[in-house]
Parts: C-alpha cells; sequence; structure tokens
C-alpha cells in the first residue's frame, strides 16, 4: 500500500559489506524502510553497465515500497574506481562468472533472513544481464527464493556458440530446477532476448510445468526502464512496475 | 555481458584521461550495450592500463558505421605510412 501524507516514512540505505556463499566478503547497498518489520526482501542484480545509479535508485525504490532490498556488486572482486570503468574492466576480463553470482546472490538472500526485522521472504530481480542472472540463479539455488523477476533477460536462451568459460550453462538448460515463481517483463522490439528466444524460454517453462507469467510489451524494446536512455517508455514502464507490485506483493508480502 | 562479443589484446600506447596521459597496455573492443552513447548496441572501445585492480581508461562508444569508418582510417594511415616508409 502507498503511503499516506499523515504516515511516518523513513528509510535507511547505505553501502555495506555481505557475505557470499563462497566466502568472500564483497559489497552491497541496502536500503530499507526503518521501523520493526517484519519486513520482505528483494535482492536486485545489476545490469551489464555496472552497479550503477540507477540500480542504487531502484534498491531505494524497493525500500520505499516496503521491502529490504539489496544490490550486492557483482563486480567487487574486479576492482574499484567509477561503476562504468569497473564495468568495462568486467567486460574486458569476460565477465563474472556464473557460479559466483549464485553464490553471491545466495549468501546476500542469507543476510537479508538474518534481520531481525525480515519476515523470511525473499525475492530476486534483474534486468539485461542481471535478468539472464536472476532466471540462472532461481533455478540454481533450491529453497532460496521465493520469487523471481527476469526483466528482459538476454541469453537466457544461450546458443553454444555464445557459451563462454565464465558461463559455460546455458541458463535454459536448469528451466527445470526452477524452484520459485517466475514474473517475466520483455519488449516485443528487443532483440536479445527476441520475442522467439522468450517464446523458446516459455515453452521449457510449460514443459516442466512450472509456475511463471510472462509480459511482451508493444512498443518496447531492451531496457524500457531506464528512464536516462532512448529505449524508455513510460506506460509500459509504469505498467511493468505495477506487475511487479502485484506479482511480489503477493509471494513476499506479510 | 549480453553480447558476450568482446575482443582483447594487449597492446603499447598513451592515452588521455581526466588526469593526464597515461600508458595504455590493453584494448578491449566489444559490441554490447554502450554505457552513454543512445543506442541499443555500440561497438565499444576501451583503453585501459590496469594496476592492482584499478583501471585507467580512454572509452569511446560508436554507432556500426562509425566503426567501420575508423576501420578505414586506420588502414589508410598506415598505408600512407608504409608509402613513407614510416614505421
Amino acid at each position: 500500500m502507498p503511503y499516506t501524507t499523515d504516515q511516518y516514512e523513513g528509510m535507511i540505505a547505505e553501502t555495506i559489506t555481505v557475505q557470499s556463499e563462497d566466502g568472500d566478503r564483497i559489497h552491497a547497498y541496502i536500503a530499507r524502510p526503518l521501523g520493526p518489520g517484519p519486513f520482505p526482501g528483494v535482492v536486485l542484480i545489476n545490469h551489464l553497465p555496472g552497479w550503477d545509479e540507477y540500480y542504487k535508485e531502484a534498491t531505494r525504490r524497493f525500500a520505499h515500497h516496503g521491502y529490504i532490498a539489496i544490490c550486492p556488486d557483482i563486480y567487487c572482486r574486479v576492482g574499484h574506481g567509477t561503476s562504468d570503468d569497473v564495468a568495462a574492466q568486467a567486460r574486458a576480463q569476460g565477465g563474472v562468472t556464473d557460479d559466483q553470482v549464485v553464490a553471491d546472490m545466495s549468501g546476500t538472500a542469507g543476510f537479508i533472513r538474518s534481520l531481525p526485522n525480515s519476515n523470511n521472504k525473499v525475492g530476486i530481480i534483474g534486468s539485461c544481464s542481471g535478468g539472464r542472472h536472476t532466471f540462472l540463479v532461481a533455478c540454481r539455488t533450491a529453497g532460496v527464493f521465493d520469487a523471481a523477476v527476469d526483466c528482459w533477460g538476454g541469453n537466457v536462451v544461450q546458443d553454444a556458440e555464445k557459451l563462454t568459460p565464465a558461463q559455460p550453462v546455458s541458463p535454459l538448460d536448469y528451466a527445470k530446477d526452477l524452484d520459485c515463481p517466475l514474473l517475466g517483463i520483455f519488449g516485443e522490439e528487443d532483440q536479445s532476448p527476441s520475442p522467439e528466444q522468450v517464446a523458446i524460454h516459455e515453452e521449457q517453462l510449460k514443459l516442466h510445468n512450472k509456475d511463471y507469467e510472462f509480459h511482451v510489451y508493444q512498443g518496447a524494446g531492451h531496457g524500457f526502464f531506464y528512464y536516462d536512455r532512448p529505449p524508455y517508455r513510460q506506460e509500459q514502464a509504469m505498467d511493468g512496475w505495477g506487475k511487479i507490485w502485484e506479482f511480489f506483493g503477493k509471494l513476499l508480502g506479510n | 555481458m549480453c553480447t558476450n562479443i568482446a575482443e582483447n589484446a594487449y597492446i603499447n600506447g598513451w592515452g588521455k584521461g581526466v588526469d593526464g596521459w597515461f600508458n595504455v597496455s590493453q584494448v578491449c573492443v566489444s559490441f554490447d550495450h554502450p554505457t552513454y552513447a543512445p543506442f541499443e548496441h555500440a561497438v565499444n572501445i576501451d583503453f585501459m592500463n590496469i594496476q592492482n585492480g584499478n583501471a585507467k581508461r580512454v572509452a569511446v562508444e560508436l554507432d556500426t558505421e562509425s566503426a567501420k569508418e575508423l576501420i578505414g582510417l586506420l588502414e589508410t594511415a598506415l598505408a600512407k605510412g608504409k608509402a613513407q616508409k614510416i614505421s
């Protein structure tokens, strides 16, 4: 429910460290409502351009909507500098490994559940490469996440020639292991994932009787939530955010 | 990494960043989402010097036609240099 004008409202947002399941300590940006809770949790996985301002704003947006939200810096081990410089460095290294991202997200979910004001439910969301990671993590971490949102994740359907040492398995191969409900938000004009790839993804989810809902928006391409980029589509983005609040509210709410 | 198209080479040269000139020892050419350019995909060229996990970088993000033009200019300049016996 949105805040009313006579209601107390507050949040804290800061950089912390969380422990990945691989034992490493990495930076993370947390935003959480003030108060005893209990609050549901959300883990955000940043997109290709990095652990940037957009993702920190999105983290605070989830806190505004009543979630303990954490966005770990998946590039923390790569180095430090401005977010775009570090992202470029990660790209030059072939990206971070899928195994590492799975460990980072699982560790972050555990951190949220350890908080005294957690309601013990945790969702996960990411866009672009973070959307791919979201689906992958939701498939490879049984019992960890209660809901997952894949926003236009490219390479969920990953052809053999696009596999790399860091990404050795197509996420689609794990579809049978998906362990929580999935919401997919896509643009019909996107090249990656293309509507054909989204259809292949959906086909596998149907085949394995998974709980999912996909929304493919007309007049939208890749990254249509990014208000600071040309692909931004106001009407589709606002509807997409509405779908996210409804989905997480139903599955993570108290 | 959305396209996984990122080609790397070790090079030797100098670039000018916000703190002045520095030796560039690596270049990464990717065809992927840009950070700033208003395209869905761009040819991103990162000239870098990475030491102790920290990268100095000179970056450009080009549309496809500009990247092709750049290739032509490089080849033309090198060919003219060769004709003048410059190495």
